[in-house]
């Protein structure tokens, strides 16, 4: 019986032929940990009775980094430490890392066929570049420190074929929305997701990530692109260590398939307050307060250059502040060299170096009550970005930036023709 | 880890996200009962004050949907909450819960706030005493419930490393 991407890379690690329901212990490539998750995992740690993994493991802060008050001080200083302590290189402090899963792709821990684990949901990105690659909780992070290895249980897949090419301004992020739209919050829940199709081959691996970012939107354990060439470019001359590419059998069982006509899909919004409550954003007209672009799902430079192009010689509506957050540094700098960073501060944008601060409403962009924002981040659930009452908007980064001039929620179609 | 809990019920409904179970602006301490005068602060603002040790959570599907926050599982046991019944979990809170030994169960049960609720972790059994209702769960896999007896996921890799002598 053939095997599906998440099948054959778990058997691969467990060094043994697995199928969908069964439990094992794998060998797990990378375990990252960021500042909020890392310091439950570091004392865990000093309970285990052995040397640091320290090659495997990857401590990446930038949830509340450059730190927004004493205690996130505290915590990121923990982590600091800790690296300091056993000797772990894989250390990114502020200014020379950013978004903890950006990191992870651009310095070439993520590899198609290997199995990856990060204490933070959206390691499910990873997904994008042929991975398995999941989200765990802090303490079974700091086992992996110690062991290399964590239990799982084989999960069953489901296929999304996405064929056709896409209108202007559809993207990777409407197209996960539309999928999250239409199985649902937990319409996924424990499976490993493949997204593939000539519509998915044709996006680039930015697009591809922002898809992999938000399978856990819809509970997936994972969310995998087969690999391609466009990968292989792409970590040329980043990726660490060897790989191969894993792909799924012609045979492979799959718990559901569902297909979608890439040419029918249009940009989409996710109203709050779950991010299945989608509609497109042309029909989505609410006044907003905020517009922000950035984040692991949408804070890369292809992100930043629509958006770019859409704003350049405008200026953003007088009831908005815009926020660009540039999800790395790497992605600071070309931003910069490329002159995206002056284009959004001459239309009266506020630009910051990287961090998650406000997409999870923890500080550099907190909502007051009542206010709306339309954001490139992926959650829209109670009181995320801010008060109770405050409404997230999730949208791609045309959709972000078309709203920032007209200060509603605006298909980019209407501001260029 | 005990296996049957009596307690008050604190009932929520679907997807409840683990925003709502631990906001993330107190994700600044690890400590169980800091992060408990927190818990639910937006969703039910009286239940860090009202909450008693051995109280449940019974939920909806797809509780603890969401970030892979360690704190939500922990706010609770913090709270000193004994048991989340929900009818279905996400699976990083499910995971997380089992790792750091707080009971979670899958099964459906009907109850208001305030009903007793007993849970039978070996003869998988949820009871709402207060209106006779009973229904059955799967017991966990057995790799599960090995890691349960042995307390979690650390004495679990400690046995595995030899760290006990």
């Amino acid at each position: 019986m053939g095997k599906t991407i998440a099948e054959k890379i778990i058997s691969a690690k467990a060094d043994k032929q697995v199928t969908a329901g069964e439990i094992v212990e794998a060998e797990v490539d990378y375990v990252m940990v960021n500042d909020i998750t890392g310091p439950a995992a570091f004392d865990e740690f000093e309970k285990l009775c052995t040397p640091i993994l320290n090659k495997k493991v990857v401590l990446i802060p930038d949830h509340y980094v450059p730190n927004k008050d004493v205690a996130s001080a505290v915590q990121a200083k923990k982590m600091r430490d800790f690296a300091r302590r056993h000797k772990v290189r894989n250390y990114f402090e502020v200014g020379r890392g950013g978004v903890c899963h950006q990191v992870m792709i651009e310095r070439g821990f993520v590899a198609p066929g290997r199995l990856i684990v990060g204490a933070d949901s959206h390691t499910c990105s990873y997904g994008a570049l042929g991975a398995f690659a999941t989200g765990i909780g802090s303490t079974e992070a700091a086992t992996v420190f110690a062991r290399g290895a964590l239990w799982f249980k084989v999960p069953e897949s489901m296929r999304f074929i996405v064929d056709g090419k896409l209108g202007k301004f559809v993207s990777g992020k409407d197209i996960i929305l539309t999928i999250i739209g239409d199985i649902g919050v937990e319409g996924a829940r424990y499976s490993s997701m493949e997204v593939e199709g000539s519509s998915i081959s044709a996006l680039p691996i930015s697009d591809r990530i922002s898809i992999s970012n938000m399978g856990i939107e819809a509970g997936a354990k994972a969310c995998i692109v087969p690999p391609d060439k466009k990968v292989d470019e792409y970590l040329a001359g980043r990726v660490q260590g060897r790989y191969r590419h894993v792909t799924a059998d012609k045979d492979a069982t799959y718990a559901a398939v569902r297909q979608y006509d890439g040419r029918e899909l249009v940009p989409m919004v996710a109203k709050p307050f779950l991010p299945s409550n989608v509609a497109p954003a042309s029909e989505v007209n609410v006044e907003i307060d905020q517009a922000y672009l950035g984040s692991c799902t949408n804070g890369r430079i292809e992100d930043l250059r629509i958006a770019a192009k859409i704003v350049k010689g405008k200026k953003i509506h007088d009831g908005v502040r815009m926020l660009v957050v540039p999800a790395t540094k790497e992605i600071f700098d070309v931003a910069m060299k490329e002159g995206l960073l002056k284009i959004f501060s001459d239309a009266g944008a506020y630009i910051s170096g990287p961090t998650c601060g406000a997409c999870l409403g923890g500080y550099m962009g907190v909502l007051a009550p009542g206010e709306r924002c339309v954001s490139s981040t992926n959650r829209n659930f109670v009181g995320r970005m801010g008060d109770k009452s405050s409404e997230v908007y999730l949208a791609s980064p045309a959709v972000v930036a078309a709203s920032a001039l007209r200060g509603r929620i605006t298909d980019p179609s209407e501001v260029v023709r | 880890m005990k296996k049957s809990f009596k307690g008050r019920a604190w009932t929520f409904g679907d997807n409840v996200d683990t925003d709502q179970i631990i906001p993330a602006e107190f994700l600044v301490t690890m400590d169980n009962s800091a992060l408990a005068k927190h818990a639910f602060e937006k969703a039910e603002p009286e239940f860090s004050r009202k909450v008693a040790r051995g109280d449940i959570v019974v939920a909806g599907r797809n509780f603890g949907c969401g970030s892979s926050r360690e704190h939500a599982p922990r706010a609770l046991m913090g709270a000193g909450v004994s048991c989340v019944v929900a009818q279905s979990f996400a699976r990083i809170f499910f995971r997380n819960s089992i790792n750091i030994g707080l009971p979670v169960v899958e099964a459906k049960i009907s109850a208001s706030r305030g009903d007793e609720i007993s849970v039978d972790l070996e003869a998988g059994v949820v009871k709402n005493l207060s209106t006779g209702q009973t229904s059955r769960f799967q017991s966990y896999p057995p790799f599960v419930m090995m890691l349960i007896e042995k307390g979690g996921l650390v004495p679990y890799t400690q046995e595995v490393l030899g760290c006990r002598r």
